[in-house]
């Protein structure tokens, strides 16, 4: 059924995914905040930067990063002149392209959510003693949970499915770089569609139900708060 | 123990707020005036929510705000009651009262939890969430949790104008509690005269971003350069203290500076002091001390001045003893009585409102 190398291929894929998700959570969330509150009148260049990889071809975006984080790149340059290992062809450089890949799917649910909230919950919050950062982890994050939710299954689901990106400038190093849909691919190429069945059906019923409980617990809020 | 509020803001491009105020440090004071006069934007520079131009704000010796320091808002000992009561949606509202609470220094802490979940009647809907409550319910946890911070001076912005008739009247009992019972300054927004007749002491008088008038409410409520006494509701406001009580014809005796008020009887103890409202419509002028009429409150008085409302109705303001009353009269029957300031004549009640 599975060989050793669809296991490691899982691994990796699960690691990078959480990993990146992790990231994105970190970096995401002050930054959606500010694109929510912000009334700084050059915001949508901001705005535009971040929702680029949603239109971008894949390739396009790795075949950059490539470049930049490359031996001969400005990045892996400068890596390699610090004794340093470049990033491409590595499992930390794979996590910097599904960072880039999938910000967008992390930010725009934030910072929708942070949106929603308005201002007036934050200004009760002052007026109650709450200084900016106490109201911010007193009410904004708790009001802002169903975006949370949706941002992180979306920045994780949507690294799992990632491919371009990855084989641009991850290759395809079994345990180290190789994913699961790139041993897809691979099983595709040499004919072996019995394993390429159980990835391919595996990821979809995941997707599937990650989706679902995330929809379902959206709407269980929505109940809850009406 | 007073407030001195001096601000200039402009919230929007075509509104300034201007008003330099001194208001009283205990009591309620109403803000009064139409939509869009500034009365949100007076609280709001009050709680430093609102950045303002220029700005003096010193409450009971403490300076919050001058031109070289400004106490942001969480630092300002205010009670903030908004409009939509705004609960935390994500908490019982129990944990929005010590929300806080739970956020002041011990030392600070005068009004206990108890004291203000008593003082709303909400014991019984503590562990409740926000969704779980009525709109007049979320109001007063509302009140609550602003008072459970033990404020210096509590803002309260139009707090009953987003509840329906029925909610105002469960939730004005508690009001006038607080009235009572607080120490502190109440700044009380509204656009009701109805509410404000009942609340306040003191009011100021907003259109336009500017202060139009400000003083005694009873004063502002009849003065006839404003439009508050030629509303078609146009009232005077009258304070007297309960005399004794008719057991026979159930009535009750309240005297006032220019004599005795009966109204139908409440149980009040005697002595109990109590607002009066004589709406201007319900008072008619007699030349002589009518006898053979049902009316049993008929005071002499005194012409002051006299306002044409429109081509056929004038409206007279009257000195019934310390007090000012209003009657609206024809142009016709003033005429034919001859009403001029100095006149003395007889002001018939026909019903009063006994308003606390």
């Amino acid at each position: 059924m599975l060989t050793a190398a669809d296991y490691d291929a899982l691994i990796v894929t699960l690691k990078l995914a959480s990993l990146t998700t992790l990231i994105l959570l970190l970096i995401g969330t002050p930054l959606a905040w500010w694109l929510a509150r912000s009334r700084w009148r050059f915001k949508f260049l901001i705005e535009s930067l971040i929702a680029l990889p949603l239109v971008l071809p894949p390739t396009v975006l790795g075949f950059y990063l490539l470049i930049m984080l490359g031996a001969n790149g400005p990045i892996g340059g400068a890596m390699t002149a610090l004794g340093l290992q470049p990033l491409a062809f590595s499992f930390s450089g794979l996590v910097i392209g599904s960072v880039f890949y999938s910000l967008p799917f992390v930010v725009q649910p934030l910072q929708n959510a942070f949106a929603s909230i308005g201002s007036r919950p934050m200004e009760v919050a002052a007026t109650l003693r709450a200084s900016p950062l106490d109201r911010f982890f007193s009410v904004a994050i708790p009001l802002a949970r169903p975006g949370f939710l949706t941002a992180a299954v979306l920045g994780f689901a949507h690294t799992v499915g990632e491919f371009g990106v990855v084989l641009m400038i991850g290759g395809n190093i079994p345990g180290e770089t190789q994913v699961l849909s790139i041993a897809i691919y691979d099983h595709v190429e040499s004919l072996e569609y019995t394993q390429a069945h159980w990835l391919s059906a595996g990821l979809l019923i995941f997707s599937f139900l990650l989706l679902l409980s995330v929809y379902a617990l959206n709407r269980q809020q929505l109940l809850l708060r009406s | 123990m007073s407030i001195e509020a001096r601000f200039i803001v402009q919230p929007g491009d075509a509104f300034t707020l201007n008003v330099d105020l001194r208001l009283p440090g205990q009591g309620v004071t109403a803000i009064f005036g139409p939509s869009g006069c500034g009365k949100t934007t007076l609280l709001r520079a009050i709680a430093g929510l609102e950045p303002c131009r220029k700005a003096r704000l010193r409450i009971a010796g403490t300076t919050w705000q001058d031109e070289k320091t400004s106490l942001p808002p969480h630092q300002r000992p205010v009670g903030y009651v908004f409009q939509e009561a705004s609960l935390f949606p994500h908490l019982s509202a129990r944990r929005n009262i010590e929300y806080g609470l739970k956020r002041i220094p011990m030392s600070a802490q005068r009004i206990s939890l108890d004291d203000a979940v008593t003082l709303l009647g909400l014991e019984k809907l503590m562990e409740r969430r926000p969704a779980q409550l009525s709109g007049g319910e979320r109001q007063r946890v509302a009140i609550a949790r602003a008072l459970a911070v033990s404020p210096k001076i509590l803002l309260m912005d139009e707090p009953l104008a987003a509840l329906d008739l029925q909610r105002k009247q469960e939730i004005m009992p508690y009001l006038e509690s607080l009235q009572r019972q607080l120490e502190i300054p109440i700044l009380y927004v509204s656009h009701s005269p109805g509410e404000v007749a009942r609340l306040a002491d003191e009011m100021v008088l907003l259109d336009n971003g500017m202060v139009q008038a400000h003083g005694d409410i009873t004063e502002i409520f009849t003065r006839l350069d404003l439009p508050l006494a030629h509303s078609d509701k146009a009232a005077a406001l009258i304070e007297a203290t309960v005399a004794g009580h008719d057991d026979h014809y159930a009535l009750t005796l309240l005297d006032f500076s220019g004599g005795r008020f009966a109204v139908s009887r409440k149980n009040l103890p005697i002595g109990h002091r109590a607002r009066l409202r004589v709406i201007a419509r319900d008072v008619s002028l007699t030349l002589a001390h009518q006898q053979d009429t049902s009316i049993l409150n008929i005071f002499p008085a005194t012409v002051e001045t006299l306002s044409t409302e429109n081509e056929s109705q004038i409206m007279v303001r009257l000195k019934v003893g310390e007090v000012t009353l209003l009657s609206r009269v024809t142009r016709k029957s003033s005429t034919l009585l001859g009403l001029k300031p100095g006149k003395q004549v007889f002001a018939q009640v026909k019903s009063v409102a006994l308003l606390s």
